[in-house]
């Protein structure tokens, strides 16, 4: 991503935001590869058996994913905040140290759980290796090293904040992103009580995923309608406000759903059914407003009687139509699958929880961050108008349906597992195998790295793409 | 323009949002302060006196574990030390562990079960990865008990030792194609997390696993 267009107010922000979303695509490089091997490990259970096994694999395959969507949000962030608030991000050479400093850590950490890997019972391998606990598996050390970052980042966005314009978006972003930053805090203790563990460790990973990346995602979204088609900002911003209640009054008390097996009380049933039922309606308001912007901007161009697409970017905006429907079907709907308490009894912890994870992370945050990162390949370059070349197509087409592919593989794994493995026998070692083995399961194991496989082309295209399109003749300068 | 409606009004909104966030975040709270007191792990004294806790103390290792249908609540609950709750079961030879040892080995199989990141292959509790077994009552598993295919396997007379024993040399008794690797786990590091499993499948989890071990294919009914 050549930075020659990126001058005047809020070029450093810019660049800055560039070099977050670029060490955003290394990572989501890197979370497909180490996915690919613990999908290869499901059909060949002895590929990289103790060099590299499942754990560790799938450690980073899910450790990266949430490495490169912070990236980008960070990135995104400093994209945006220029545009909303008139002025140069403040602090910003402070931001770009910590940016440095970031990628240390997270190069050094990755280090350590490929070659490190495991060590000895005790504190210092909390410290120094990883803290095994799904998703923020981070060692202690980096966890003080991730929260003074976040807390750089928060104050340069907060600082800003103030001292610019403060539009709706960025009044959004401020609240939400020191939420996300300070929730990170939940998950940095010790406890011998598995159950106090598995409580606060969902404060961070629910509280984000299902309600301030939700909430993130709806103020980009309202960035990126006022940008590329040009929508009404006073009718996007109350949108995004009514999103945000919407989000935050289901989101919320929706952590009941992560509370029903834990050895938390009975009544989290109650609350995590009535919340989490709730929490696609507002992913559905999400996806009509998108469209409903679209037509309306577009309808008063076509009034006009010059034919034109209002789009100016047309790659980001196909992620952003991507990120509406696949929020909606990924987190809305798989999550809605499984989430009422008489159905989770039996789907808690198979592959149908997986299934879930994938497409609800693709759709809820790869597709829009993908978006920002072909925003920021355009205004890199001075495009006005930028248009699909063959690699982008193929890029969306290979992703998309490698993902929803993996998805439906896991879904219909999960229906073995659920059948076979909880309803039939009984949720015991014996159970599980006899589900694992079952044929229909193997199948949809296969189909699931081949669909993994498409996908990873299409992370090639998409790669080839944002690296070659800003000198692509086809568009608009 | 016409007269400015309510609803179409930003400032509404953004405090409609503000007070519905902060009304969800409060409520959290307090639910949480409520959950906090339910979940603390009880102590040595709760046991002898036969108070059920959620999430019983240490000391549970000294005692019988069984999981079992409460017609009360409809669905399986852990009993711990059978009907009267006094019933003791030796583990590792002893059924008179401190509340100090006690704390001190489930510490150690805590730290263990992190560090050794049984998390991303396993479930605990539901949660974690699914290429291999649910822990969370993996302590009532049918094959671990007498008689059962892993106890066997080990060729060792209990089953906290047949579990310590697979830990510490997993690839040794490979049970199916995908095996568990060795972890270097240690003697005492097993003792520990074997520990940490029992205590594990003696909280009430309201019932999940949904007929743990119950199902004829599955072999021995578990804990009778």
């Amino acid at each position: 991503m050549a930075s020659n267009h990126l001058t005047g107010i809020g070029s450093e922000s810019k660049q800055l935001a560039t070099w977050y979303f670029t060490f955003a695509a290394i990572i989501f490089g890197a979370q497909l590869l180490f996915g690919l091997v613990a999908a290869i490990q499901y059909v060949m259970p002895g590929f990289l058996f103790e060099i590299l096994d499942f754990s560790v694999a799938r450690m980073l395959h899910i450790n990266a994913l949430v490495v490169w969507m912070v990236f980008a949000m960070f990135g995104s962030v400093y994209w945006l905040l220029p545009d909303e608030t008139g002025i140069e991000t403040i602090g910003i050479k402070i931001g770009k140290l910590l940016y440095w400093i970031f990628v240390a850590a997270i190069v050094v950490v990755i280090l350590v759980y490929l070659f490190i890997q495991v060590g000895p019972a005790d504190e210092t391998s909390i410290w120094f290796i990883h803290e095994g606990r799904e998703y923020i598996e981070a060692p202690r050390w980096a966890d003080f090293g991730i929260v003074v970052v976040a807390l750089g980042f928060v104050a340069n966005l907060w600082l800003t904040g103030f001292k610019g314009k403060n539009s709706g978006i960025v009044t959004v972003l401020m609240a939400d992103m020191i939420a996300f930053a300070g929730l990170y805090l939940a998950g940095m203790f010790f406890t011998d009580n598995i159950t106090v563990d598995q409580y606060w460790w969902w404060w961070v990973i629910h509280l984000w995923v299902e309600a301030t990346w939700e909430v993130f995602v709806g103020a980009i979204a309202a960035y990126g309608l006022i940008t590329m088609i040009g929508a009404h900002r006073k009718v996007v911003e109350m949108w995004l406000w009514i999103e945000v209640a919407m989000l935050f009054g289901s989101g919320i008390l929706g952590i009941g759903h992560h509370y029903f097996w834990i050895g938390t009380p009975e009544y989290w049933w109650e609350i995590g059914a009535l919340f989490s039922a709730l929490e696609p309606l507002p992913l559905v308001a999400m996806f009509i407003h998108v469209l409903y912007d679209w037509g309306k901007t577009q309808g008063g161009q076509d009034a006009t009687g010059v034919e034109v697409s209002v789009v100016n970017n047309k790659p980001a905006f196909t992620w952003f139509v991507l990120n509406a429907f696949g929020n909606f079907l990924g987190a809305g709907i798989w999550g809605f699958f499984h989430t009422l308490p008489q159905v989770n009894l039996y789907t808690h912890g198979t592959q149908f929880t997986s299934a879930h994870g994938h497409l609800a992370f693709f759709g809820a945050y790869a597709t829009i961050l993908i978006g920002m990162m072909y925003i920021a390949v355009q205004g890199t370059n001075g495009i006005k108008v930028m248009k699909h070349t063959k690699s982008s197509l193929w890029a969306v087409s290979l992703i998309v349906g490698g993902v929803m592919g993996m998805t439906i593989a896991l879904t219909v794994a999960g229906y073995v597992q659920v059948l076979v493995s909880r309803a039939q026998m009984g949720a015991t070692w014996a159970g599980y195998f006899d589900g694992q083995s079952g044929m229909w399961f193997a199948q949809a194991m296969d189909w699931r790295l081949f669909m993994g496989a498409l996908t990873f082309l299409g992370f090639l295209f998409l790669v080839k793409d944002l690296l070659s399109t800003g000198k692509n003749p086809v568009h608009e300068k | 323009m016409a007269k400015a409606s309510v609803w179409s009004d930003n400032r509404f909104w953004q405090r409609s949002a503000a007070w519905i966030t902060g009304f969800a975040a409060v409520l959290l709270i307090w639910l949480t302060f409520d959950t906090a007191g339910q979940i603390e792990m009880g102590t040595d004294e709760d046991l002898k006196n036969g108070v059920t806790k959620r999430v019983p103390g240490p000391t549970v290792i000294n005692y019988k574990v069984t999981y079992e249908m409460s017609t009360k609540r409809g669905h399986e609950v852990p009993v711990i030390g059978g009907a009267n709750g006094d019933e003791k079961e030796k583990f590792f030879g002893r059924d008179d562990w401190s509340e100090k040892e006690a704390r001190d080995l489930l510490h150690l199989g805590k730290l263990g079960s992190q560090v050794k990141n049984c998390m991303n292959c396993h479930t605990l509790l539901g949660n974690g990865a699914y290429y291999a077994p649910d822990l969370t009552k993996a302590w009532l598993d049918p094959a671990w008990q007498d008689g059962g295919t892993m106890q066997s396997l080990t060729g060792k007379e209990t089953k906290e030792e047949a579990m310590a024993e697979f830990l510490q040399h997993p690839s040794t008794y490979p049970t199916h194609a995908r095996m568990m690797p060795d972890l270097g786990i240690t003697a005492e590091e097993a003792k520990g997390l074997v520990a940490f499993l029992k205590h594990m499948s003696s909280i009430d989890t309201n019932g999940f696993p949904r007929n743990f071990g119950r199902m004829e294919n599955a072999g021995v009914r578990n804990g009778k």
